[in-house]
């Protein structure tokens, strides 16, 4: 008797640990059958790089939404991977033992705060802001057209600060896994404790780091709510950084209330494409852990 | 002090690159924590003005936008998704933690689709909801599509914090139950899990924060009706959709920030719990053998 119920129970968790392997099963299954034939219908080459988006002509081309995400993703990272760091950098070696918990509590805390609290942050300071200062350098002449304030950079800089607690957080374990003794053998050949940790320490925590700059890649290319109340959404090709993008993710969810037919595979299609960029930035962070474990 | 601050300033003299990087680093982290507290301090601000008792009216209408419907679906949608996510999250800690053997194929393909799922945006969990559970199930967009969806977005954050707490158990606990006779079920039930119940417990609520702020995976799951529905098959917002919807709207602004207000009270407070229970496992830990 007892030893059927141990037996039944060790079959319960094993089928448990399935439903992790079966949700991913379904969610590419679900997707790729979905989006797949649209893609064929449509044309591979022809979505994937036609620079025109017009659901009601039929013409589905999502190459300014994989550019715009691309520009975000891109503004996001050089504001936030040297903030990020350089944060990580002072939670792990400057600063005060009586504040850290406080401090480390707070970067958690941004991790915690809801897109949507981002994104009408974003709308309610960061866009008159930027329409400002678009304008006052159009007025200066540096550039053409000043924009709405919604723009590729408004959505860089809310971005990069939402990345922010994914690359501190992993950046700083990073930094905290190197041995002592690397900083402390600079440190004794009169090294200063910049020195130290710029040259000693980030180098030897490289992997960790650039796992942590990956993930935070992830984030920003996948997040959605922030970037639709920001970043203006015209599905066109944009040249400059005031001028106002769309993103796959805001594709999807901007058209998918109303869509129907084709116009809905094709949405469902960009979610593949979205869905296999993330895929391949999965892919590279389990690659990188796994080779900093084998050093 | 005074006298080791002015050796350390004398120290960056001949390294003015070290001093300037050391600038750089204090910055760095102004910036990043003054960013943190000018957003709560703005939207407490503009928010706390406009939290007045019709905000919270039992009924939703289009003059007075209340949110006790979206906060009443907030917390069904929250019980529903852990109801789900929960034991499955725990159960699988628990196999991949006291039963499988280490280097098994099956253990690595559990673990590379967990680490898949944690990365996938909420947006594709949504069109996932959609196409499965609305349409293909025919469920409809309903608090139960909304509610498996989540399950499945927060299912890896279950399932992490579970394996982790049930690693820092120390092996002596098992060792002295099965010493004492106790069979695998009974020392994983009586002794092991009873000792992680914190580390599980603070992932718990995170995975509750998680739930609360989302938009994105319900949007087409769970839907926007601003009402609170009869069953669980019904439509509706929860507080994170409702804040999305306000603003988005653009009628009701000055409601928007108080929702905003109410929303980020509610995402601090399960925050601090979780850290606060996160805390004594650690120091709990100390006075142990870890």
């Amino acid at each position: 008797m007892k030893a059927w119920s141990e037996k039944f129970m060790r079959g319960v968790f094993a089928v448990a640990a399935c439903a992790s392997v079966l949700a991913v099963a379904l969610i590419c299954i679900f997707l790729f059958a979905n989006g797949i034939p649209a893609m064929k219908e449509i044309g591979f080459l022809d979505f994937l790089t036609g620079e025109t988006w017009r659901p009601n002509n039929d013409i589905y081309g999502i190459f300014p939404m994989i550019m715009g995400s691309i520009y975000v993703t891109a503004g996001a990272i050089i504001v936030g991977v040297p903030i990020g760091i350089l944060t990580s950098v002072f939670m792990a070696r400057y600063c005060p033992k009586r504040i850290y918990p406080v401090l480390k509590s707070a970067t958690e805390l941004l991790a915690g705060i809801p897109s949507v609290i981002y994104g009408f942050f974003g709308l309610v300071v960061m866009v008159p802001m930027i329409r400002n200062f678009g304008r006052t350098l159009r007025d200066m002449g540096i550039i053409e057209t000043a924009g709405n304030g919604s723009s590729i950079l408004t959505a860089s800089l809310l971005l990069g600060m939402m990345i922010l607690p994914t690359i501190i957080g992993v950046t700083e374990s990073a930094i905290r896994a190197v041995p002592a003794q690397y900083y402390e053998g600079a440190v004794a050949l009169g090294a200063t404790k910049e020195r130290g940790i710029f040259r000693v320490i980030i180098p030897a925590a490289k992997s960790g780091i650039i796992a942590g700059v990956v993930l935070g890649i992830g984030r920003a290319i996948g997040e959605t709510m922030a970037v639709i109340m920001i970043a203006g959404n015209q599905p066109r090709m944009a040249s400059s950084i005031f001028e106002g993008v769309r993103t796959l993710t805001a594709n999807i969810v901007i058209e998918m209330g109303y869509a129907s037919g084709l116009h809905r595979e094709a949405l469902i299609a960009t979610a593949v494409v979205l869905f296999v960029f993330i895929l391949i930035i999965n892919f590279s962070v389990a690659l990188i852990n796994r080779r900093s474990e084998h050093e | 002090m005074s006298k080791k601050t002015k050796q350390k300033l004398l120290s960056y003299k001949n390294a003015p690159l070290s001093a300037l990087m050391a600038g750089l680093v204090y910055l760095a982290a102004i910036v990043t924590f003054a960013v943190l507290i000018f957003l709560i301090i703005y939207i407490l601000v503009n928010g706390i003005p406009y939290i007045t008792p019709d905000l919270f009216a039992l009924e939703y209408t289009t003059e007075n936008v209340s949110l006790t419907p979206a906060l009443i679906n907030t917390i069904i949608m929250t019980f529903l998704s852990l109801l789900i996510a929960v034991p499955f999250g725990i159960f699988s800690a628990i196999f991949l933690v006291e039963y499988a053997k280490r280097g098994n194929r099956f253990v690595e393909v559990i673990r590379l689709t967990t680490e898949t799922l944690s990365g996938i945006p909420s947006i594709v969990y949504g069109l996932f909801g959609l196409l499965f559970f609305v349409t293909a199930l025919g469920w409809g967009m309903s608090l139960l599509a909304g509610a498996f969806t989540l399950a499945i977005m927060i299912l890896p954050l279950i399932m992490r914090t579970t394996e982790e707490a049930l690693k820092a158990v120390p092996d002596s606990y098992r060792e002295g139950s099965f010493g004492l006779g106790a069979g695998k079920l009974r020392t994983l039930f009586r002794i092991v899990l009873p000792s992680a119940v914190p580390g599980i417990l603070a992932g718990v609520i995170l995975a509750i924060g998680r739930i609360v702020g989302e938009t994105a995976a319900l949007m087409y799951t769970a839907g926007t009706v601003a009402q609170i529905p009869d069953s669980v098959m019904g439509s509706g917002r929860t507080l994170a959709l409702h804040m999305y919807t306000l603003s988005s709207e653009g009628l009701h602004t000055d409601q928007a920030y108080a929702t905003a207000v109410i929303l980020l009270i509610l995402v601090i407070v399960i925050n601090t719990v979780s850290a606060q229970i996160a805390k004594k496992i650690t120091k709990g830990n100390g006075n142990g053998e870890n």
